[in-house]
């Protein structure tokens, strides 16, 4: 770097009108490098711990290859690891419970924050931040301390889930539809799956009612007014002002929860310690790719799994934009509302 | 006053049971935490505070160095925050203020960063901290992770719209670089973004399970969450001792969170409420 020969500017005052234009002090670098080396660490990382692997992912899944004995044993095998994939039992059975865990968790946890943020919306405004944060607060927790919370609750003799469900079922009227013996959520495979899922729905019900909140909020008062003067009833006004102008935000709220339920993987990973439960009744896919990479130490095959979990994620997220349009008919319901 | 209708109560009743389930998890680990495991599986399960904390205490420190796995976590956690900082108000910077080729080109990679599916550069990333040679080493943890797309993209919204371009040249006429102008201008004017992306950064590293289950090998340099998860057999676990750790792994997280609730839910549902 030279030394500026010119007397410093700053220091004899010159004020900013005062051009000193080509023959300002000799730079370190041109101004039109300098966005690129402000964006280099983030290029840098990106491109070791990002793309490489990306495209290293792609190339391992046509390779046959177990990483204990070294580099040299890998070979290519074409499309074999997705065949092998493609007929193997344990891989449609861990996509069904990626599946059906999605649906079962995913559901109910929109279903139940639509209204919940409708309410809130409605109903408080004092202590607003304090309720919503009180929903949110598993979304910042780790999912290890949760998933042990929750394995405390689900015991079988002495968990607190049990006790509360079999005295539910002493109560006369209702008692029927509550168990009376003792559940064993965590080892009996028709009982993983709901276990997962309440601890799913818990811990991400909060983060889809605050993204329902903040859509609410966006709604101008104005149509209210209007709707109330047309004596629409609050029934009418949340069916035919509300919803349609909540559909953008259910489709990104839905498209997330879908690229999340696709992904699962530590909840049932912890929940069953690391293993998929009994019959693999709660193995996602996810798991099974984590298992057969580091448990069976069979790269290509994980590697083909990863792949074709996000070729599905992608399918789906297209489906969904085809589901809910976005824009367009949302505006039409408001004008015949 | 307003009238209190049936239909509100009705609402304010469903909003709090609501909350008190979603508490409960969250109390019943610091009552179990403060009982031995003979006492936690009785009938019925204790439901208020015992004295036992310290014991618990005692176990899991038999079972786990969890005062070292706690500050794994925490270095883990105050690495990764100062640079995703520094990284990523740099690139929203650039990002923001300047016009250079490709700049339309590398934007759409940063937020493509955000849709790829973190599960598909698991086996490749474990690869390459083998091949570096980082396995039990926290850089493993928290360098990968500084690249952040999603700090990048909220740094530039906020810098784009907080600092005006023209306060930018006056500081070149006055031969500013360009460097002491991120350093000395920009960086002190967009203390609130840093404040609420350093909360977001935080919390996702103290909470990471998968990358230190791939990259931590010994249980001295477990973070909390591995240590925990580690010292929970199927046949023998201490669950007094279990708790007792889950608390103490989840108590800072709960302090940030009385303080800052609000900046915190603002940061992490930002990539979704601002498209």
């Amino acid at each position: 770097m030279a030394t500026p020969t010119l007397p410093t500017h700053g220091e004899s005052s010159v004020s900013a009108t005062q051009t000193i234009g080509p023959q300002k002090k000799p730079r370190f670098l041109a101004r039109r490098w300098w966005p690129y080396l402000f964006l280099s660490p983030f290029i840098i990382l990106f491109a070791i711990f990002g793309l490489f692997p990306l495209l290293f992912s792609f190339y391992l899944s046509f390779q046959s290859w177990e990483p204990t004995s070294g580099l040299a044993s890998m070979k290519f095998v074409g499309i074999d690891n997705f065949r092998f994939v493609l007929t193997d039992p344990w891989y449609w059975t861990s996509l069904w419970n990626t599946f059906y865990l999605a649906v079962i968790s995913g559901v109910p946890q929109h279903v139940i924050a639509i209204p919940l943020a409708y309410f809130i919306h409605t109903s408080f405004t004092r202590w607003r931040n304090g309720i919503v944060g009180l929903y949110f607060l598993p979304y910042i927790t780790s999912t290890v301390a949760i998933v042990l919370m929750f394995s405390t609750l689900f015991s079988t003799d002495f968990g607190f889930i049990n006790v509360v469900l079999n005295g539910l079922a002493t109560l006369s009227g209702v008692g029927i539809f509550f168990p009376d013996e003792k559940i064993d959520w965590l080892n009996r495979a028709e009982y993983i799956k709901p276990a997962v899922a309440l601890v799913v729905f818990w811990r991400y019900v909060g983060f889809n009612t605050v993204l329902y909140l903040a859509a609410l909020q966006a709604i101008p008062k104005s149509l209210y007014e209007a709707a109330m003067i047309d004596g629409a009833t609050k029934w009418q006004q949340f069916r035919y002002i509300t919803l349609p102008l909540l559909r953008p935000m259910m489709l990104l709220a839905i498209t997330l929860s879908i690229i999340g339920g696709m992904q699962l993987f530590e909840e049932p990973f912890i929940l069953t310690g690391g293993r998929g439960g009994t019959d693999q009744a709660a193995m996602t896919t996810a798991v099974y790719m984590y298992r057969t990479a580091f448990e069976f130490n069979d790269i290509g095959t994980a590697s083909a799994i990863s792949w074709l979990l996000f070729i599905i994620i992608g399918a789906l997220i297209l489906l969904s934009r085809k589901f809910f349009p976005r824009a367009g008919t949302s505006d039409a319901s408001i004008t015949t509302a | 006053m307003r009238k209190f209708s049936s239909n509100q109560f009705g609402a304010y009743l469903i909003i709090g049971v609501g909350a008190l389930i979603m508490l409960a998890p969250f109390y019943f680990m610091f009552v179990f935490a403060t009982h031995t495991r003979s006492e936690i599986f009785q009938l019925p399960p204790p439901i208020w505070f015992g004295n036992d904390f310290l014991d618990n205490l005692h176990l899991l420190l038999e079972r786990a160095p969890f005062w070292r796995n706690l500050l794994v976590s925490f270095y883990v956690a105050v690495m990764g925050t100062i640079l995703t900082l520094l990284f990523s108000s740099l690139g929203g910077y650039a990002f923001a203020m300047y016009e250079f080729k490709g700049k339309d080109a590398l934007f759409a990679l940063v937020i493509g960063t955000m849709v790829v599916p973190p599960f598909l550069g698991m086996i490749p990333t474990f690869m390459i901290i083998s091949a570096l040679e980082w396995f039990d080493q926290p850089r493993a943890l928290y360098i990968p992770g500084a690249a952040s797309g999603f700090g990048i993209f909220l740094m530039r919204q906020y810098i784009a719209s907080s600092i005006s371009r023209e306060l930018l040249d006056a500081a070149r006429i006055d031969g500013c670089s360009e460097f002491r102008i991120y350093w000395s201008i920009v960086l002190p004017l967009i203390g609130p973004a840093l404040g609420t992306l350093g909360l977001v950064a935080f919390v996702g590293s103290w909470n990471q399970l998968i990358g230190p289950l791939i990259v931590m090998h010994s249980m001295e340099m477990f973070t909390a969450p591995l240590a925990l998860r580690a010292i929970q057999s199927p046949v023998d676990t201490e669950w007094g001792a279990v708790m007792a750790g889950t608390a103490l792994s989840v108590a800072p997280l709960l302090v940030m969170f009385a303080f800052a609730s609000r900046r915190l839910i603002d940061g992490l549902t930002a990539g979704a409420v601002k498209q």
